[in-house]
């Protein structure tokens, strides 16, 4: 096996396109290093992305939030001002693994590694998160939502790298927040994970909703039904009502270890409910935040 | 396929190896430069036996590739006793018994300092949770987040 480490896109996008084999990016290796244990994965290449500049800083631009694909889960969660105006992601992020896999975890490897339950995924759809991509013939934007395809695949062409993250400018009266099941307290996979962001008028009435669900198909999925379910509402039970029903509507889940069809489209609605709670409030409490 | 040269910093000494593209972080500390602190318990970022810092993070060093850390900062369990004083922490698993057959000891004991670098007062909680990716087998945990406690208590008061 051969080791690069560029400190330029270009040249990881080279490295990565002209390769005759097997070629890999490592950003935090805590999925793609256990693969080449488990000789799952056995690339000829291995091109780690940790040296360019680029991909390892989060930048506030006008509003918005551009996060480097390779910047660890450690490293979003000491940035100040993300996990203000973007707790749901942050705390969806920091879910991932101990300490130790959080000193390494990164959200380009949640999404590129396309597990259904990437616990960042579903967060990260529901905050309308964008990612940059770099390739041999240039660069494009794909939404979140559109870059898995299913367990181990995405919609990255050969040589392409997810260089960043783009979280929107955010409005007034706006929040996210996400909640996973798991069997434990700590340390498992999302046997349902769920993420969802409102915005409210000054009134209390939600005007826009989103929300992502992982780990209930072979993909995280965007539900757009479960955030129309409660735009117009304060959260009055109809509308909680509703949600629920286009939550467990959107599951195609399979049994595992971790629980059942019939287990994961119950707690996708739970979950769900539980959420948008957490969220409202925050949307709420967001007035008193100067952003 | 020829070995890399690594040159790297493990606790304060500059080093150097001659490295596979694929080995590990923990099998070179281990095989190459002699420092078995750092443990193998799983291999796959499970247990925390093998912690150590790079550049300052605490990381699973069985995840780590040994090239990766060219021209970078490891600091094990070997650098936490200075000239054959032991860290506050290693005192206190001493004194309160925090092992048993101490395969996870070193493991706890990078984390721990990690955790007390950052926050020197954690509450319980905040070190059960910050220690939650180190396994042990045999103490019931409740020894070492005791340790860990008095260990901070005493380094604040010093
Ligand atoms: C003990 C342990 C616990 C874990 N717990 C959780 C958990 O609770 N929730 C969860 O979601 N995950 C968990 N994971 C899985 C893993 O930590 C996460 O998926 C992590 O975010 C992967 O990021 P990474 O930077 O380590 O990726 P890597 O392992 O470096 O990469 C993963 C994959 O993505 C590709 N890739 C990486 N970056 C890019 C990029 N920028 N562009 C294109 N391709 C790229 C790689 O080629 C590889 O195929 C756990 C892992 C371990 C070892
Ligand atoms: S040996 Fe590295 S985490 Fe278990
Ligand atoms: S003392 Fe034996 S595993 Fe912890």
């Amino acid at each position: 096996m051969r080791y690069e480490a560029p400190d330029r896109i270009e040249k990881a996008v080279d490295l990565l396109a002209s390769a005759a084999g097997e070629a890999r990016v490592l950003a935090g290796g805590t999925d793609l290093i256990v693969q080449m244990k488990s000789e799952i994965v056995e690339p000829d290449l291995v091109i780690d992305v940790k040296r360019i500049a680029e991909m390892r800083g989060v930048v506030e631009e006008g509003g918005a939030f551009r996060i480097g694909a390779a910047v660890s889960g450690a490293e979003l969660k000491e940035h100040p001002r993300l996990r203000k105006v973007w707790p749901g992601v942050i705390e969806a992020a920091n879910l991932i693994g101990s300490t130790q896999v959080q000193g390494r975890a990164t959200l380009g490897g949640n999404l590129c590694n396309a597990s259904p339950a990437a616990d960042s995924v579903p967060a990260l759809i529901a905050a309308g998160a964008k990612v940059i991509i770099a390739g041999p013939a240039g660069r494009r934007e794909l939404a979140v939502e559109d870059v898995v395809l299913g367990p181990r695949k995405t919609a990255l062409a050969k040589g392409e790298i997810v260089v960043a993250f783009v979280l929107p400018k955010r409005v007034p009266l706006a929040a996210d927040a996400y909640l996973r099941f798991i069997p434990r307290t700590e340390m498992d996979i999302a046997v349902v994970g769920c993420g969802v962001d409102l915005t409210l008028d000054p009134a209390g009435k939600i005007i826009a909703a989103r929300m992502g669900l992982g780990a209930v198909a072979a993909r995280p999925l965007l539900v757009g039904e479960a955030g129309a379910a409660i735009i117009g509402s304060s959260l009055d039970e109809p509308a909680l009502a509703r949600l629920e029903a286009a939550a467990r509507a959107a599951c195609r889940p399979i049994d595992d270890k971790r629980g059942t069809k019939e287990f994961r489209v119950q707690i996708a609605g739970v979950l769900a409910r539980r959420v948008v709670h957490i969220a409202y409030e925050r949307a709420k409490a967001s007035a008193k935040v100067s952003t | 396929m020829s070995k890399i040269h690594l040159t790297t910093t493990v606790n304060g000494d500059a080093v150097e190896a001659l490295v596979e593209a694929d080995e590990t972080l923990l099998d070179v500390l281990r095989n190459q430069l002699a420092l078995t602190g750092a443990k193998e318990g799983c291999g796959s970022g499970d247990c925390g036996a093998c912690s150590v810092t790079l550049d300052g993070r605490l990381v699973c060093s069985c995840l780590v590739l040994a090239v990766e850390t060219q021209g970078r900062r490891v600091e094990t369990v070997e650098g936490m006793a200075k000239g054959g004083v032991l860290h506050p922490l290693q005192q206190k698993f001493l004194e309160l018994s925090a092992l048993q057959c101490g395969i996870c000891t070193p493991g706890f004991l990078v984390a721990a300092r990690a955790l007390l670098e950052k926050n020197p007062d954690p509450t319980e909680t905040e070190v059960r949770y910050w220690l939650a990716g180190n396994l042990c087998r045999c103490t019931g945990y409740d020894k070492i987040v005791r340790a860990v406690m008095d260990a901070a208590a005493e380094m604040r008061g010093a």
